[in-house]
């Protein structure tokens, strides 16, 4: 029992990182093949600077783009993050300020997006968008419901992301509270042979806490 | 003496007073529901990210207010920032298209990503019933459950205050508000490219659907664009709704909705 919760205590704070983005880069991978689309994106919403950031590309830009942030109220990305709306536009080049807007930040200039916002309990965290699909047909509701049921698989995703990076930071920060100390605990306990030195301690403080208590 | 006593009952030397018209048609027909209406002389306010007022297709506006934050509080001030993202462009240029009379009021709630938005369209759509405008159009929705019954509250009082709430349904499996509340009418889209094609759903919490797919709507610089959206479909019935006014305007948020229902495409409304 004492191994299990050791490595439950450990596994919430190693590997997340790693295998978080490998989720979100299999939601690129897959909402890109899904549609025919010769890219799809993740944005995150950064709260404390109130941008969105590429988390996760696939295709076009895919390598490039990652940490490439922007406000979020601008372009689509931040039009469906402020309006919290999936949208679906067809002709971008009919825009040229949208195609500078996207030449200036990524290289890449789309003809057609779909984006659909990424909701975790009652916060908009982030965008999920699909480039350049093919057009011969227009986007149907059934496509819409096909989509937004993917996005809420990739909102976990990223929600998954932004908890453990705020973890991260809480522990790595210098948080000198509980938390910070049961982490390094844990990850000493991780790393350590396992001939029960670990286990004893953990009782010892246990039996110590327990005449404080 | 009688105006200070809330009307919870209704005594028998009373009825008389209550009298209601009885002009309504055998049929209510798309022709005695729309025909020949401009939207002439009904307020409708779009709740939205703002209105780019010079927009040819926008038409200007009758007034343009923001909702902000003045420390913790949401005040509403004079707007000088038009369009944060465009979104409420389009909305209005819906609205224009079908009821070019209207006069057209923005109130811009939406603002930045990390802004949150319940306070504001609370606050918003508080003002927008004091304004006493006639038809609300709200392509937006919020997932915060504490802002549910306050929402619910100020949708009831629209209702009562005959201020029709027309919002875009959710196209995403969350709960959000206000548009499935009772007391708001609430749209999705359909595939077909008329305009004044529309659908009374018999299985709510969606109960009318309309125009929301591949359309083209005002762009933010004067353009258009096509695009795809539950957003699109509100506007269209929140301008058949001032048709609907300028033509009835004694019409309550009901009887509008029965309006809209039996002139709908499925019920026989081109009939």
């Amino acid at each position: 029992m004492s191994d299990e919760l050791r490595r439950a205590a450990a596994s919430g704070l190693l590997g997340t990182e790693e295998t978080h983005r490998a989720l979100l880069q299999s939601i690129v991978d897959t909402a890109r093949a899904i549609f025919h689309a010769k890219a799809a994106s993740v944005f995150l919403l950064d709260e404390d600077t109130d941008e969105l950031v590429f988390e996760a590309v696939s295709g076009e830009g895919e390598g490039e783009l990652i940490g490439v942030r922007f406000p979020s109220s601008t372009g689509l990305a931040g039009w469906v993050l402020v309006t919290r709306q999936p949208l679906v536009v067809d002709d971008l080049t009919a825009d040229p300020r949208h195609a500078r807007q996207a030449a200036e930040s990524t290289g890449y200039v789309p003809n057609a997006l779909v984006g659909v916002p990424l909701l975790a309990d009652d916060a908009a965290i982030g965008v999920l968008s699909v480039l350049d699909r093919p057009l011969d047909r227009p986007f149907s509701t059934a496509d819409m419901d096909l989509l937004t049921m993917f996005a809420s698989q990739a909102a976990i995703g990223l929600d998954l992301l932004r908890r453990s990076r705020r973890a991260r930071a809480l522990l790595e920060g210098g948080a000198e509270g509980t938390a910070g100390a049961v982490a390094r605990v844990a990850a000493l306990l991780e790393r350590a042979d396992d001939d029960g030195d670990g286990l004893r301690l953990l009782e010892a403080l246990e039996r110590v806490l327990r005449r404080l208590d | 003496m009688s105006d200070l006593i809330p009307a919870w009952s209704l005594t028998a030397d009373a009825v008389d007073s209550i009298a209601l018209p009885a002009s309504w048609p055998e049929r209510v027909t798309r022709e005695w529901a729309i025909g020949a209406s401009t939207g002439a002389g009904v307020d409708v306010c779009i709740l939205d990210s703002g209105v780019e007022a010079s927009h040819p297709l926008v038409g200007g506006l009758a007034s343009s207010v923001a909702v902000v934050f003045d420390g913790d509080e949401p005040v509403v001030v004079p707007d000088d920032e038009g369009d944060v993202c465009g979104h409420g462009t389009a909305c209005a240029g819906i609205v224009r298209a079908l009821a070019p009379d209207c006069r057209v009021h923005s109130v811009r709630v939406l603002g930045s990503g990390a802004t949150g938005t319940g306070d504001l369209i609370l606050a918003g759509l508080r003002h927008a019933i004091d304004q006493g405008h006639r038809v609300v159009n709200l392509s937006l929705s919020t997932t915060k459950r504490k802002f549910a019954e306050l929402l619910h509250e100020l949708a009831d009082a629209a209702y009562f205050r005959r201020t029709v709430l027309v919002a875009s349904a959710h196209n995403m499996p969350v709960e959000s508000y206000p548009w499935r509340f009772a007391s708001v009418i609430s749209v999705g889209s359909h595939e077909e490219s008329d305009p004044l094609t529309w659908y009374a759903n018999p299985d709510p919490p969606v109960e009318f659907f309309a125009r929301g797919i591949d359309l083209d709507v005002a762009w933010l610089g004067g353009g258009t664009m096509r695009c795809t959206g539950n957003s699109f479909a509100a506007p269209h019935i929140a301008g058949l709704t001032a048709l609907v006014l300028a033509k009835h305007p004694d019409l309550t948020p009901f009887q509008l909705k029965s309006v809209l229902y039996l002139t709908a495409t499925n019920a026989g409304g081109l009939a």
